[in-house]
């Protein structure tokens, strides 16, 4: 199928419906609006047979799309920054009623103050939810991640939710040469949505039921499990998508001129093209320099990653979010991939493009240029932070 | 799919048999219970209406009002709203 310039929301719309979700409910929010408007039109226009319910609140779409999806219904949900922490109640739930709804997350920074640009602190903070984290670098991903989603999401080694993210406006309102997957083909490598158990009047069960701490327990870790597991179904879920639309998307991690490398950049999301950018220039310098891209945040691709990071002898984590008060989110995971492995290769991690703040490629190429010279970070670094703005802490 | 269903064994889910939630039985978890004196009831069902737990159960005609020991978690709210103070609650003693 021919690549046509499309908008990387729209993509994603186009994508979504060509996975035939029954019930779709959503609320309008910058940047994700588009993919939401999109899907309404195509549903309106009966491209697509489904239901789109109109909600009050990212807390009511969520609570929609989790019902339809305890019935047996194929679903999906976008959303993004505010909108996607007012849903993180309902999120818990369908980790823990092991519901296969996709949520499509345009990353965005969260208030106060407010800022409608990318970072990636929406997601991470429902981190340990049990929702499945994927990352797009651009769009074309962005689409072939959600038909993964669905794959991923429906296995029955898994039944959780999965989250599509992609970047908000860097990727979102960026127009690109995309590919929308073939009809027939997604059909045939999707098929239908059969669940296990479903709410049927006919046939009465209690959904998210209490239970009682002899068995709670039990219950919760079978989340855990489930999302270890999806780490197989996600390499094969990415094969068989290769196969059925000849060419290779998916996967836990990218690997970019990494191999050999001596510094190893590691970060997720569309900052890498400009990193690919940088690794590139410096290696026409001769400068050993590789980039490790994390596809999947969760479950925490832990494998790959060592077998990628372990001949590195510094390694920098680019992150756009982090934790108040601790430091990286992704820094200390892989700091402790490395460290369960007997390694100490030092690692440094950096918070850039927080809340939209553009990170230019000397920015990165600087980063390189630290850590390469074996500088030994004492604590997560916001990079290039602006102290002249910053008013007088101590009169 | 109930046959998928049991109370012993979990499911994907945790999806539990229709009828589960009676299984659970929350009364362990009080502290106080009320007391149901049957004196000056009205019979305006106010005990009944408010009850979180819909676990107090009675005949207005008769205005004769008790509770299920088996759920009430002892929160009171049928003894603060009763508007004839006809309700007490009692330390629960084990």
């Amino acid at each position: 199928m021919a690549k046509e310039i499309l908008e990387g929301a729209m993509a994603v719309a186009h994508a979504v419906a060509r996975c035939r979700p029954e019930v779709v409910a959503a609320y309008p929010i910058t940047p994700q609006t588009h993919i939401s408007e999109e899907l309404s039109q195509i549903v309106a226009d009966g491209e697509l047979d489904a239901e789109f319910v109109k909600v009050e609140s990212e807390f009511g779409a969520a609570s929609v799309v989790l019902g339809a999806s305890a019935a047996g219904a194929r679903t999906y949900t976008a959303t993004s920054s505010q909108g996607l922490i007012l849903m993180t109640e309902v999120l818990w739930n369908m980790a823990g009623m092991r519901l296969p709804v996709v949520l499509g997350c345009a990353n965005r920074s969260l208030s106060a103050p407010l800022s409608i640009w990318c970072d990636h602190q929406d997601a991470e903070s429902v981190r340990d939810c049990g929702i499945l984290q994927l990352y797009a670098e651009d769009s074309q991903e962005a689409c072939d991640m959600h038909i993964l989603a669905f794959k991923i999401a429906e296995d029955r080694r898994v039944l959780l939710p999965v989250m599509v993210n992609l970047d908000g406006f860097l990727l979102t309102h960026v127009f690109e040469p995309t590919e929308i997957p073939d009809q027939a083909l997604t059909d045939k490598f999707l098929g239908s949505y059969e669940a296990v158990l479903k709410l049927d009047v006919d046939d009465p069960a209690t959904f998210g039921a209490f239970c009682e701490p002899d068995k709670c327990m039990e219950g919760r870790w079978m989340i855990h499990d489930a999302c270890l597991r999806s780490l197989e179904v996600i390499e094969e879920a990415s094969a068989a998508f290769a196969k059925a639309f000849g060419r290779a998307s998916g996967g836990l991690i990218e690997k970019y001129k990494s191999d050999d490398a001596e510094t190893v950049l590691v970060a997720k999301g569309s900052i890498a093209g400009t990193i690919k950018d940088v690794v590139d220039e410096m290696r026409a310098e001769g400068k050993k320099v590789g980039l490790v891209r994390l596809k999947v945040f969760r479950p925490f691709p832990r494998e790959a990653i060592l077998a990628a990071l372990k001949g590195a002898k510094h390694i920098a984590v680019m992150e756009k979010g982090g934790s108040f008060g601790a430091g990286g989110i992704m820094t200390p995971e892989i700091k402790e991939v490395l460290y369960d492995a007997g390694l100490r290769i030092p690692v440094s991690g950096f918070c850039v493009q927080l809340a939209g703040r553009e990170i230019p490629p000397d920015g990165i190429r600087e980063i390189v240029d630290r850590v390469s010279k074996g500088e030994r970070q004492k604590a997560y670094e916001y990079f290039r932070l602006k102290r002249e703005l910053l008013p007088d802490l101590v009169p | 799919m109930n046959k998928l269903l049991s109370i012993e064994k979990l499911s994907i889910g945790c999806v539990a048999p229709p009828g589960e939630s009676l299984a659970n039985k929350t009364g362990a978890w009080r502290t106080q219970r009320p007391v149901f004196k049957q004196k000056d009831c009205t019979g305006c069902r106010g005990c009944e209406m408010v009850c979180p737990e819909g676990c107090v159960f009675g005949d207005p005609k008769k205005k004769q009002f008790d509770f299920d020991p088996d759920y009430c978690k002892g929160c009171g709210m049928c003894a603060v709203e009763c508007p004839v103070n006809d309700i007490d609650m009692l330390m629960e003693e084990k």
